[in-house]
């Protein structure tokens, strides 16, 4: 039960506390490195660095009055911020983060995961449709077309890596690295993933469903408190998934760039996969400091002109290619 | 798996007669899509994991995603689920039930029948995907041109 194998007690917790850590922290790291960016200061008052601006901001959630608005929908309305953080939390079952360090070992991980991120839309979509309210309404209909067309992009962009490394099973797919990154034959699908990654989680520049300068806020305008703090931490919680699904898919996993393997193989594959996962997570927050957001029609046609043809010839020349190969 | 299988086999059963009986229509699809989960765990339990992860994407991730969609461009509000009320009086539950008995009684017979017990072999998604595009390659073939067939339905009547 304490052994470390996959899926015993001991690396739930463990991978319980990995994800958590990250998700607090990437508040306040995300608005320092704002700050830095655009030439200003951001949270540096509390602790070191600022760093204790996180639990003030925790404390600020849950004193906040958690209203519950007469003219919604209150059952749908209380389940919508539920839905995001569970499935985001359930999507890293299946991550692999070092040999034999990982909660389950599915042979359909991949899918698993596209599973989950088809779920976490509904928070976006219930919570608008649930408030009443036609800010929230435009909200909920954005990210339900958003998510629903990048998902199609994203199932798409990762079917070359299972063909070059023939399994869904996350755990082989990184194994099948160890001589080189997928990376390099991937590119498009690594550059397809990464939009659609932004996309699907609803961040900056590509946070359409929330608007804050057109729509208010969006699908999340009615929720305050705990609720609010729902969506804001599977918000976080999304980040670093699909930071850690990057490298995972693309840049080898836990394996070490040139040959950087340090002492044990478990905490030498754990440091790479997060200095991996942490470089993708700071480049997300550069774009969202970078890039102004699209208007919507033009997401749309980005996706649907663009992306979907550049996936399909993607996948259809990688199982050319590894047809002539004979693989 | 047993208690799991008939766990969630009760949920399912139980969560669409909720869909039935609801009025709101979209509480009606919450728990729609709850059955569905419900029965990707059973795809879960009997060995076919692919199965059932292609139910929860499929099903659960698109298809009611676009229910739910339309449900929002109309945006009817109460005055459909007033509508609902008035369509779901007992008298209309005759004529399914009557159908439906013997049906549930075939259903009682087949399982008395079979006294197999579930999760003979796991199917993963390297044997589906030998089996479509192998015996049944005209199958998938098919089904993907009527697929075209609405896709240039729809762009068409979209156009207008």
């Amino acid at each position: 039960m304490f052994a470390l194998e996959v899926g015993s007690l001991l690396i739930i917790v463990v991978v319980f506390i990995l994800i958590l850590i990250p998700t607090a922290l990437l508040g306040w790291i995300e608005r320092r490195l704002i700050g830095f960016f655009q030439d200003r200061l951001g949270p540096n008052r509390l602790g070191p660095l600022g760093v204790m601006q996180v639990a003030a901001d925790f404390i600020k959630m849950f004193g906040k009055e958690d209203w519950i608005p007469p003219f919604s929908d209150k059952l749908t309305f209380v389940i919508a911020p539920m839905i995001l953080p569970i499935a985001m939390f359930l999507s890293f079952a299946v991550i692999p983060f070092a040999p034999g360090v990982g909660i389950i070992d599915l042979n359909v991980g991949l899918l698993w995961i596209l599973a989950m991120a088809g779920l976490a839309a509904y928070s976006a979509m219930l919570a608008g449709i649930a408030s009443n309210n036609k800010f929230s309404l435009l909200g909920g209909l954005r990210a339900a077309a958003q998510m629903i067309s990048y998902e199609v992009f994203m199932g798409i962009s990762i079917l070359g890596v299972v063909i070059l490394s023939d399994s869904f099973n996350l755990r082989e797919i990184v194994i099948a690295q160890e001589d080189g990154w997928f990376v390099f034959p991937q590119f498009i699908g690594f550059f397809i993933f990464l939009v659609a990654g932004l996309a699907e989680s609803h961040r900056w520049p590509l946070d359409l469903p929330e608007g804050e300068a057109e729509i208010i806020s969006g699908y999340n305008t009615e929720y305050s408190g705990m609720k609010f703090l729902l969506f804001f931490v599977g918000e976080y919680i999304g980040l670093t998934l699909i930071s850690a699904l990057i490298p995972i898919l693309f840049f080898g996993g836990w394996h070490a760039p040139f040959g950087l393997e340090f002492g044990n193989e478990i905490f030498s594959g754990l440091f790479w996969l997060s200095v991996k996962a942490s470089f993708f997570a700071f480049f997300f927050i550069l774009v969202r400091a970078a890039i102004p957001r699209p208007r919507y029609d033009q997401l749309m046609a980005y996706g649907w002109l663009i992306m979907l043809p550049l996936s399909l010839l993607n996948l259809l020349i990688t199982g050319a290619l590894v047809l002539v190969q004979g693989g | 798996m047993s208690v799991l299988f008939y766990g969630s086999a009760i949920i399912a059963i139980l969560s669409t007669l909720l869909v039935i009986t609801r009025t709101n229509i979209v509480h009606a699809l919450l728990y729609f899509i709850v059955s569905l989960l419900a029965i990707a765990v059973i795809f879960y339990t009997l060995g076919a994991p692919f199965a059932a992860a292609l139910e929860v994407i499929v099903y659960a991730g698109a298809i009611m995603v676009m229910f739910l969609f339309v449900v929002m461009m109309l945006n009817l509000g109460h005055v459909t689920q007033d509508q609902e009320k008035a369509w779901l009086v007992p008298s209309i539950w005759i004529g399914p039930s009557l159908l439906a008995i013997p049906l549930l009684i075939e259903v009682i017979y087949a399982i008395n029948l079979n006294q197999e017990t579930m999760a003979t072999k796991v199917v993963g998604p390297k044997e589906v995907g030998i089996a479509l595009f192998g015996p049944y390659v005209l199958a998938v073939e098919l089904a993907s041109m009527l697929l075209l067939a609405g896709l240039v339905g729809a762009y068409h009547l979209a156009r207008k």
